[in-house]
């Protein structure tokens, strides 16, 4: 759709649970001196800045005009995209929107969240309708919780087997030097943790943090000139399905924003057979049984194979379609900026910038975002210019 | 850039309080009015940008209340947080980019917030907020600044609420239309030094939205179309003290680029009719002169040589403005949605005549401290 847009630098903050040395704006400004340098580009040459988190969290009003020095956006145009914990994924599909519509070469997405200065749970459960929802639901583990229950009673899944997502997942963090939590756990750690609310315990669950990210997109013709590699936008699709938790709970349909998005996206970028195709995947699963179901729902195995997909190492650094080498959202998770991550990860591998983490012979990279009303968002990128 | 244009527009009536509706039921009215307006259905829209900001409602992930009534459902949907002239925006370059039709839908509640608290969270939370500072306050310094700054006088800025306030009553959607004088002006109750009651805009709630579509689109739906001619948005810097608030730098350099697009180069000869965002009534002219209408410090003198009020050269606020009706974010929305008016012959007793060419524009941030200027006209 419209011009061709690649990413062609990136930049994030090394992730903590606490930044005390910084404030948000000047945590936003790291990123993207981080995402500047990466590109080999000044913020002169930034045409427009497009920037999310969750207002709510931080109490800051109009995030955009207040981090203006920090994103380097005085006196450029800059717009504010807010949607939740996708918020990171549709800020990086906007700033996407912004260059294919011809109208700016050069634009930066920004992501970021400081946890460590919100109440995240008196936060996140005024998203749900103060009558219907707020009480009965709410909150971001209570509706998970029912999720991964439906599951094991489905298919039988354990709670072991959710645990493999949450070993994978930390000890791929031991190769990023950006993600938060650098300790590995083992499943017998996650079985001993404690119970949050059933089935999922402590170490099933993503952490809190204070980070940012920034990724610079270009168009075709101006991006070649930037880098070698760019990583070219082969498709976005964003699918928000639910405004009303009570609509999310027939869970025989699975996450239903994920099977349209990704149904979307594959057909954007020709893509028939993914867990062929594709040769890395950043996934947005802030709990461990994400791993197991998610992946059915974005048709990288059938419903119901999930365990075994994983079991067989599939997704596993090495297998077949390695899923977050970055450590993912269970061992980083700065909400406004944690979906953009996922997109700034899937870029790195595309642009063979990978270091420890680097997944061989990349061409096809996917990335999720994942937050609201269970819904789903992703993002394609490649060596390929489509 | 390729030709876009606006073929769908709808508006609540503003109100004090709409006890009645959730932000929900307003948003689906707006949306099903707009489709109505164009003759479209929701399945030929495949994008929608909603609107709203998360301190105004009072829920965080402010668009998921509103995502089902905007048609969102297996859309690509997305929300801007800002001034609908953003969202606007934004709902603009996914059509440039390849969407055939995005509506982009605002909603605001003011019955239901308080604007001391949620806009005293815009600034900074450790040396500023505990001073009590919100957008009332804030505008007041602005005012005093540039009052002061050019000699004008507090009953030279009451004519922009006389005039507003008596546009409105053709404006059929518009909260207060109201026969004022400047005396009545001068004699409300205080605010906040220089600003009375009557130079400020009312509490109100409301919704609205555009649809944006095409050149293939727009062949054909209902109404004319009304191109995207030029846009642009630009932004000052944070703290109050870093930006001199009787110099609005940011807009300048909005109403610079998107002149530019439109081919503008003499905008009081080239624009038939402005539709600015002025919640307080020192902001008219303020802006006017940003957007280069005449020289600095000549905004207030505008209505007085006859050139801003209806049949005047350059009517500015047909509709009556923020002033009469301040549903924030949707606002600016509205601003735009009457300059597609005009420019379609269908704003009835505010009608300009032979408005080809019109002005719109919104802002977000304390002192309008980010600016977007759209510029709309009837021919491709």
């Amino acid at each position: 759709m419209g011009r061709r847009v690649a990413i062609v630098g990136v930049g994030q903050t090394y992730h903590k649970s606490h930044r005390p040395d910084v404030t948000s704006r000047e945590m936003i400004r790291e990123a993207v001196t981080a995402a500047l340098d990466d590109a080999e580009l000044t913020i002169r040459d930034i045409d427009a800045i497009v920037i999310g988190n969750m207002d709510h969290f931080e109490s800051i009003n109009y995030v955009d005009t207040y981090s203006v020095e920090g994103s380097g956006g005085v006196m450029k145009p800059i717009m504010k995209v807010s949607t939740g914990g996708t918020t990171g994924a549709t800020v990086a599909i906007a700033a996407y929107y912004h260059v294919a519509s011809g109208l700016f070469d050069r634009v930066l997405a920004i992501g970021f969240e400081k946890n460590s200065e919100s109440d995240t749970t008196g936060a996140i459960i005024t998203c749900s309708d103060a009558i219907w929802d707020r009480f009965s639901y709410s909150g971001a583990i209570p509706s998970l919780a029912t999720e991964a229950t439906a599951y094991m009673e489905k298919y039988g899944a354990t709670q072991e087997d959710a645990a493999i997502i949450g070993e994978r997942d930390r000890n791929n963090a031991l190769n990023n030097p950006f993600a938060h939590l650098q300790r590995p756990l083992t499943v017998a750690d996650i079985m001993a943790s404690p119970m949050l609310a059933y089935p999922i315990k402590l170490g099933d669950i993503c952490p809190r943090s204070d980070g940012a990210c920034a990724c610079v997109l270009a168009a075709d013709g101006v991006a070649q000139k930037i880098t070698r590699k760019p990583a070219w936008f082969k498709a976005a699709a964003v699918r928000h399905t639910y405004t009303w938790f009570g609509d999310s709970t027939d869970y025989n349909k699975g996450l239903v924003s994920m099977q349209r998005a990704s149904k979307d996206a594959y057909q954007q970028a020709g893509i028939t057979k993914p867990a062929e195709e594709i040769d890395v995947a950043e996934l947005y699963l802030p709990y461990t049984w994400a791993g197991l179901k998610w992946i059915e729902d974005i048709g990288f195995c059938g419903p119901g194979e999930g365990v075994k997909f994983v079991r067989d190492g599939n997704t596993h650094m090495g297998g077949r379609i390695p899923v977050n080498p970055s450590g993912g959202v269970i061992s980083t998770n700065c909400i406004g900026a944690t979906a953009m991550l996922r997109v700034a990860e899937a870029a790195i591998q595309v642009m063979g910038k990978g270091g420890k983490r680097q997944v061989p012979d990349v061409k096809n990279a996917l990335a999720t975002g994942f937050g609201g009303c269970f819904w789903s968002d992703v993002v394609i990128l490649s060596t390929e210019r489509p | 850039m390729d030709n876009a244009a606006i073929v769908g527009v709808a508006q609540t009536k503003y109100e004090r309080r709409k006890k009645d509706q959730i932000l929900a039921d307003l948003v689906f009215d707006v949306t099903q009015a707009a489709l109505d307006d164009a003759g479209l259905a929701i399945g030929d829209i495949d994008s929608v940008v909603t609107v709203s900001n998360d301190f105004f409602d009072g829920r965080t992930i402010s668009g998921m209340a509103v995502g089902d009534a905007a048609g969102g459902e297996d859309k690509n949907i997305s929300t801007v947080s800002g001034d609908g002239t953003f969202g606007a925006f934004y709902g603009l370059m996914r059509v440039l980019s390849g969407y055939k039709a995005t509506i982009v839908v605002a909603h605001y509640k003011g019955s239901e917030g308080s604007v001391p608290i949620t806009t005293n969270g815009m600034f900074d939370p450790i040396f500023q907020r505990p001073l009590g500072i919100d957008a009332i306050s804030a505008a007041a310094l602005q005012a005093n600044a540039y009052m002061t700054r050019f000699g004008i006088r507090e009953e030279d800025v009451a004519q922009v609420s006389v005039k507003n306030h008596g546009n409105a009553k053709n404006n059929p959607c518009a909260q207060l239309p109201m026969d004022i004088t400047v005396t009545d002006v001068m004699k409300s109750r205080k605010i906040a030094a220089p600003l009375k009651l009557l130079d400020c805009c009312p509490i109100s709630d409301g919704a609205a939205a555009i649809i944006i579509a095409n050149e293939e689109i727009a062949a054909r739906t209902k109404k004319k179309p009304v191109w995207v001619k030029g846009v642009a948005h630009c932004c000052e810097e944070y703290l109050l003290g870093d930006r001199r608030l009787s110099d609005p730098v940011a807009l300048k350099d909005a109403a610079r680029r998107a002149y530019a697009m439109a081919g503008i180069t003499d905008p009081m000869a080239q624009i038939d009719v402005a539709e600015v965002l002025e919640p307080f009534s020192y902001m008219e002219p303020l802006w006017l002169e940003g957007l280069g209408f005449c020289k600095p410090g000549e905004g207030a003198s505008l209505i007085e040589k006859g050139i801003t009020p209806m049949g005047g050269r350059l009517p500015v606020n047909p509709s009556g403005g923020a002033l009469s009706a301040n549903p924030i974010l949707v606002a600016g929305l509205a601003r735009l949605i009457e300059a597609t008016l005009q420019v379609r012959g269908e704003a009835g007793a505010r009608q300009v005549k032979n408005a080809a060419t019109a002005l719109a524009h919104g802002f977000n941030g304390p002192c309008g401290q980010s600016h977007c200027v759209w510029i709309v006209g009837g021919k491709k």
